[in-house]
């Protein structure tokens, strides 16, 4: 009997210590998560990254037309016959990042891209570059007219945002 | 007997009179029985959704409220209206923005992320309109208040009462123009003996209520009170929630820190 | 921090790391050998509760400069938008500007505890003073973390108390001029005082590192005022004792801390700082941070400008000379029946002071604060230099274990 008492002892006493020291953490740990959340975008910014609205019409054949969403820029390219054909005509099982021209846009002439290099976030310089698309000029990366990573250090082609067009087609919207 | 009772009579009259005559002096707003008082405070979502109704149709057309944005009118917390209703109350605004493309700022339709839009671009233009900037309303709520006893501020810390701004707002509107010659009379105007600009700003009927509330001036006055003190504080809600969470926690944990103390101090005798 | 340590790490990395840079060593011989006086009380938990809240500050001070904007224009706006947009951004500036009233609570009961036992007198000067350093540099920081929010009562708090330079004949124009760096309080005066109040705490946590570490040099004082003798019987090791009761009231100071941050946030704030800063109007009854208002008080119980000023910085600096001041030879006021009822009443004059500060400086208000303040002079500069010499005080216990021992069979004696 004497014995279950000396043991007993012992085990409430961690106990309490268990519970305590539990208790210590988890109020760390409640208190680390705002700490950390109030980093992540605010309401206000989460807000403000609407969709935005682009209209076609004033865009001419062959132009680049660069708008701000979510603080990135976006490339609304009119595609001409040409720089289409030469998106299409690859094999794309070669290229670093396969995709085909098709699955990246919706109207064959209309090229929409988030403007931002997969290397490390430059933004490249349209018409540029040997495969007439763009060409990053910080590190090297070439992208062709369907903005798919051809040469060099980046890894993926560039992002295409999602995109719809208005019932008339004059009309693009972005987000 | 009764000429002394006559004359005690006569004193109390001009006693009144007296005070009558000093009627200038400021009023203290009494106390008012609020929802989102105490530690289990909370909004009423149907009176904060009337209570935007007056300031919308009442107070905005002097106010600004630059701090208030449509998107907040659909967060937890509040007025909870759907995002549709948002979405489409905000189309009814116009919003200036730019410049565009062409270098020339634009109207066009607000958007939930907008803020809301003044009546008066500036309080520079209102003053020229109304010969007075009215505050702003963002958080009105909390910028106003009255003078307390040191007794009694020393209960209220105990009795979480922080609502003085609401109960200002509240005597003001609904009770403080007692005096029917003087539409800018006002009892509880702190200053410039008791001229308010703003003249008497509710009356009966004035906002038709959707949900059968009766549409008097004492109502309007409370949900609108109600809803100001929603915008001066969005996250009232939510930050007596988390400070219930953590209350209880922070009691069961000084609790097993008390204990754990005697038990490691036991060792030292 | 207080000398060579025969720590020992356990493990042969840690040996290795310790014969290079005796970190393990520093802590252990600070935080875990470092032997407390058995008989402190829980009034002795307030340097503890003062770290934490030190540590709260910085945390929440650094977590706000994240979001804030130190512009005229933008400044009130950053911080409701801090309150309304930023995730969990409500929690992080209630908890800092009342985390700033939770400070200085702290450490006021931290020196009145300090002045009653007695804790300035010899060998604990230099400690004191570095103490009286970190109270300067609190209010300093307090009222310029006060003005970024650009409200009303920040912009004429910032206007008055910078005008309190101008009293400094002949050249206080051109300082004040120099503190606001234009003709007025104005942006430029908001972004120095953004920079300082980001600055000043990491001063106060070095001076802090002074204090403690002066405080291990000479060892704590105690409610009886006397000298460890066996460090066996009189003391007890920092860990686990003084840790875990440090933490249980570090724990139950929260607690009060969160009633404020939860419950009734604005509680101590003035309603005037939710209407943002107007040049052209000063608010009816402008009042400071209730942590200055003793002072302020005093500020206004003089007529005279320059005079008044100097009162008020007195009133501050006379803590720096008081272990000189105080002649007694006995250190706790436990043991002194008449500076007892003087310190009891120097508590009470402070806060009466206190809330005298807030009221209309006129009439019987400046009357009553003209005698408070007096006797918070008084008490300094008369009291404590002749209660030295003509009271008798009690004789204090023989040893720190011998007052435990007094103080265990008290209780068993009550029961």
């Amino acid at each position: 009997m004497a014995n279950t008492a000396t043991m007993d002892e012992p085990t409430r006493r961690d106990m309490l210590f268990i519970a305590t020291g539990a208790f210590a953490a988890i109020g760390a740990a409640s208190i680390a998560w705002p700490l950390i959340n109030q980093m992540n975008p605010d309401a206000s910014t989460i807000a403000a990254g609407v969709p935005v609205d682009v209209d076609l019409g004033g865009i001419k054949e062959g132009q680049i037309v660069t708008v701000k969403w979510r603080g990135n820029p976006i490339f609304v390219r009119y595609r001409s016959q040409k720089e289409i054909d030469e998106a299409v005509n690859v094999d794309v099982a070669k290229l670093p990042d396969p995709q085909a021209d098709a699955d990246r846009v919706k109207k064959a002439q209309w090229l929409v891209l988030i403007g931002v290099c997969t290397h490390l976030g430059c933004i490249p310089q349209g018409h540029d570059g040997p495969f007439d698309g763009w060409l990053c000029h910080c590190h090297g990366s070439v992208y062709d007219t369907s903005g798919r990573i051809r040469q060099g250090p980046a890894p993926y082609n560039l992002a295409v945002p999602p995109t719809a067009f208005s019932a008339d087609g004059k009309k693009l919207t972005i987000g | 007997m009764i000429r002394l009772k006559t004359l005690g009579l006569a004193a109390l009259l001009a006693f009144g009179a007296a005070s009558a005559a000093r009627a200038q002096e400021v009023k203290t707003p009494e106390r008012q029985s609020w929802t989102f008082a105490g530690p289990f405070g909370h909004f009423d979502q149907a009176q904060l959704q009337r209570g935007f109704e007056v300031f919308r149709t009442v107070c905005a057309n002097c106010h600004s409220a630059n701090l208030l944005a449509f998107r907040n009118l659909s967060q937890p917390g509040g007025p909870s209206f759907s995002e549709s209703q948002v979405k489409a109350l905000a189309a009814e605004y116009t919003v200036h923005d730019g410049p565009g493309d062409d270098g020339a700022m634009f109207d066009r339709p607000g958007r939930p992320a907008d803020h809301w839009v003044p009546t008066y671009a500036n309080p520079e233009a209102a003053k020229a309109t109304l010969g007075a900037a009215p505050p702003d309303m963002s958080v009105l709520a909390k910028a106003r208040g009255y003078e307390t006893p040191l007794w009694r501020s020393l209960i209220d810390v105990f009795t979480q009462y922080q609502e003085a701004g609401a109960d200002y707002i509240y005597s003001l509107v609904a009770l403080g123009y007692s005096d029917k010659k003087d539409p800018n009379h006002n009892d509880y105007f702190p200053v410039a003996g008791n001229h308010i600009a703003m003249p008497k700003p509710l009356s009966d009927k004035q906002v038709d209520y959707a949900d059968g509330t009766p549409p008097t001036v004492d109502n309007y006055a409370r949900d609108v009170t109600a809803f100001l003190t929603w915008v001066a504080e969005p996250k009232l809600e939510e930050r007596k929630k988390t400070g219930l969470r953590a209350t209880i926690f922070l009691l069961i944990f000084a609790g097993l820190m008390y204990f754990t103390k005697k038990r490691v101090w036991a060792d030292a005798h | 921090m207080s000398g060579p340590s025969t720590y020992q790490p356990k493990s042969a990395l840690g040996r290795w790391f310790e014969a290079r840079l005796p970190i393990g060593g520093l802590v252990h011989s600070s935080f875990v050998a470092y032997p407390t006086p058995r008989n402190l009380n829980y009034w002795w938990t307030f340097g503890a509760i003062l770290s934490f809240m030190l540590g709260a500050q910085i945390v929440t001070g650094i977590v706000l400069a994240m979001h804030y904007t130190p512009h005229v224009d933008y400044a009130f706006n950053s911080v409701e938008t801090i309150m309304r947009d930023v995730n969990w951004g409500w929690f992080m500036r209630y908890a800092h500007a009342n985390g700033a009233s939770m400070f200085f609570i702290a450490v006021y009961i931290h020196m009145f505890r300090g002045l009653y036992y007695g804790s300035y007198k010899a060998p604990r000067e230099v400690l004191w003073i570095l103490g009286v350093i970190i109270y300067l540099l609190m209010m300093a920081t307090g009222f310029m973390g006060y003005v970024l929010p650009w409200g009303q009562m920040s912009f004429w708090g910032a206007k008055v108390i910078t005008n309190l330079f101008s009293a400094i004949p002949l050249v206080g124009n051109s300082v004040t001029t120099w503190l606001w760096g234009g003709y007025a309080v104005d942006n430029p005066t908001l972004n120095r005082f953004y920079s300082l109040h980001y600055l000043l705490p990491f001063m106060i946590a070095g001076v802090v590192v002074l204090h403690v570490w002066a405080l291990h040099v000479v060892g704590q004082n105690n409610p009886d005022g006397i000298d460890v003798k066996n460090v066996e019987k009189d003391t007890v090791a920092f860990t686990p004792y003084a840790t875990i009761k440090d933490s249980f009231a570090v724990v139950v100071f929260l607690i009060f801390y969160a009633w404020f941050v939860f419950f009734t946030p604005n509680y101590l704030g003035e309603p005037d700082n939710y209407i943002q800063a107007n040049p052209l109007a000063t608010p009816a009854h402008i009042v400071p941070e209730w942590y200055y208002l003793p002072f302020y008080a005093i500020l206004r119980a003089i007529p005279d400008k320059l005079i008044g000023v100097c009162a008020l910085f007195g009133a501050i600096i006379v803590l720096a000379f008081l272990p000189w001041l105080d002649t007694s030879r006995v250190r706790s006021g436990k043991y002194r029946p008449i500076f007892k009822v003087c310190f009891w009443l120097f508590v009470l004059s402070c806060l009466g002071l206190g809330w005298l500060g807030a009221q209309e400086p006129s009439g019987g208000y400046v009357i009553a604060a003209r005698l408070l303040a007096l006797y918070y002079f008084g008490f300094f500069l008369v009291l404590l230099p002749i209660l030295g010499l003509v009271e008798t005080p009690r004789t204090p216990p023989a040893s720190i274990a011998e007052a435990v021992l007094r103080g265990k069979t008290a209780t068993i004696d009550q029961h």
